[in-house]
């Protein structure tokens, strides 16, 4: 941080020249990218839509209010089902994610050449498919209903509870394994009393995250027909029956404040 | 001689005894309901199995050349509304995430602001987009928009809790300097947040580059809309194609950006 000499005083400044340099090139860069792809991106837009847009969502709030109100007891099930697809989806995702995130992690891995890229494959190809995605292939594999959805949820699970629990393995304190092995443990027990007591607050913590952030994909499955909230949505959208799209939505909004305050209310018991 | 022998046993996990056999009732009924109130049409998924199988055989050997051109284009569509998207959404969650810090704002702001981020958190992204489409017509911007909201939810809340984590006393040694508000947010709060906003940003990069694969199933544009395209004309060897190419693009997303993470930290 250089402080310049103008003619008669002192000023500081953050950065001395070289680094200005640096930030404005950085900046200019940015600019150029920004704009050179919005360019892209506006070159395949009809503006007039788009100019038009707040007409046509006036005309869409008007449409929406007042909500159906009586429409939200039929909504019961579909929200049910919702949670069990979010709910029993994290749990197998989290089950299979344990003996992936085991075999991926360095310290606990059998083999680093083979068993171990292999693991790594499984997380990233379930990660970077997004359930949707999943939802669509497996809707034509189990048919249409809530089973595509918590099979497709689980999936998608795997990915992020494994790669989250790996990392925690690899950030264990190496001393305490030490002190149950100099016991003379055998490896099961090293895992048991020595491995998995450090990694549990993890484990619960990032499985009550995923749960949260399955609750809002478990609505949109139902898009392709995996069951839950979503196929209410699909069909009243397609029905151009506003009024209980509003419904519905409020419902998923509920949903998640809903899911957000358990979540902040089991992590404050377990940290 | 005493044949008592000690025997240790492991401290259960929840210490209430009372608790733990309500846990584990809870649990198993929770199980049964769902087991009770969810149709499972086993019929159907033995049916489904060969049909299944038929299905992914379909998708072998994926087929890069016939459609070449759109897979190309779906993704360079995908990439420029993905760069678009996590600019716009960062410059609207700056504002957004100072608003919703508790040591920075002002009662009603951060409650605005938290009501800001909850609602952009609420919808999914296929949701946000099915009605944007709707209003703006199909095409990526429809989707650049979709993708900016939602990165404010993500990126706004875990930006203001890092925010809120600040050192005070960094903070308060620029606001004692007589700074104003501008100048202390700008030295006395931005330098300490900047790894993290750094690392956000390439996080979230990454995210809007998988989800909007997605949004183009709704009309969003990008690589979606060519995979939605492909699964439309059952060209399955084609959606394996374009499965292919986003998974391993995201593979290469993420490795740089957890590579640059690690450079920054």
């Amino acid at each position: 941080m250089p402080i310049i000499k103008q003619k008669d005083y002192k000023t500081w400044k953050k950065f001395d020249r070289k680094r200005d340099l640096q930030n404005w090139l950085c900046w200019f860069l940015g600019t150029l990218i920004f704009s050179f792809c919005f360019g892209l991106i506006s070159s395949k837009t009809i503006w007039f839509y788009v100019f038009d847009s707040h007409n046509e969502a006036l005309d869409l709030l008007g449409r929406m209010f007042p909500p159906e109100t009586n429409y939200f007891f039929t909504l019961i099930k579909p929200i049910w089902d919702t949670l069990n697809i979010a709910t029993i989806g994290t749990t197998i995702g989290t089950l299979i994610a344990i003996p992936l995130a085991f075999l991926s992690a360095n310290n606990t891995t059998p083999s680093k050449k083979f068993l171990r890229p292999l693991a790594l494959f499984c997380i990233v190809s379930s990660r970077s498919i997004n359930s949707v995605i999943w939802a669509l292939l497996l809707v034509a594999v189990v048919g249409p209903g809530v089973l595509a959805g918590i099979i497709a949820i689980g999936l998608r699970s795997i990915g992020f509870c494994g790669k989250l629990l790996y990392e925690a393995i690899e950030e264990i304190d190496e001393n305490q394994i030490e002190a149950i092995e100099a016991t003379g443990a055998n490896k099961a027990q090293i895992m048991t009393f020595g491995i998995v007591p450090q990694i549990l607050p993890a484990f619960t913590s990032i499985s009550i995250y995923r749960w949260d952030i399955n609750i809002r994909e478990a609505t949109v499955v139902g898009l392709v027909g995996a069951g839950g909230i979503g196929i209410e949505l699909d069909a009243q959208i397609g029905d151009l029956a506003w009024a209980k799209v509003s419904v519905i939505l409020l419902a998923i909004v509920v949903a998640v404040v809903f899911s957000e305050w358990i979540t902040a209310k089991i992590r404050r018991c377990i940290i | 001689m005493n044949d008592k022998k000690v025997i240790w046993k492991r401290k259960p996990l929840i210490k209430n005894r009372l608790l733990r056999i309500g846990l584990i009732l809870l649990i198993s009924t929770y199980l049964l309901s769902v087991f009770l109130t969810t149709e499972i049409d086993w019929q159907r998924i033995l049916e489904g199995i060969p049909r299944g199988k038929n299905f992914i055989f379909a998708f072998f050997p994926p087929d890069f050349i016939t459609r070449s051109d759109e897979i190309l284009a779906g993704i360079f569509e995908s990439l420029w509304m993905t760069i678009v998207a996590t600019i716009v959404g960062i410059l609207i969650s700056i504002p957004v995430s100072l608003g919703a810090a508790k040591n920075i704002a002002p009662k009603f702001v951060y409650f605005l602001s938290r009501g800001v981020i909850t609602l952009s958190r609420s919808f999914q992204e296929v949701i946000l987009a099915i009605f944007f489409v709707k209003l703006m017509g199909f095409g990526p911007f429809a989707g650049m928009v979709t993708l900016s909201l939602s990165t404010i939810g993500f990126f706004a809340k875990l930006l203001s809790e890092d925010i809120e984590d600040i050192n005070k006393s960094q903070a308060e040694a620029i606001k004692s300097t007589g700074s104003s508000w501008f100048q202390w947010v700008n030295y006395g709060v931005q330098p300490q947040v900047m790894p993290r906003f750094i690392g956000l940003s390439l996080y979230r990069l990454d995210i809007n580059f998988r989800e909007s694969a997605v949004i183009g199933i709704v009309g969003g544009g990008g690589i979606g809309s060519t995979l939605n395209t492909a699964f439309d004309r059952y060209e399955f060897e084609t959606a394996a194609a374009v499965l292919i190419v986003i998974i391993s693009i995201v593979m290469i997303v993420e490795y740089t950006s957890s590579h640059l993470r690690k450079l920054i930290k």
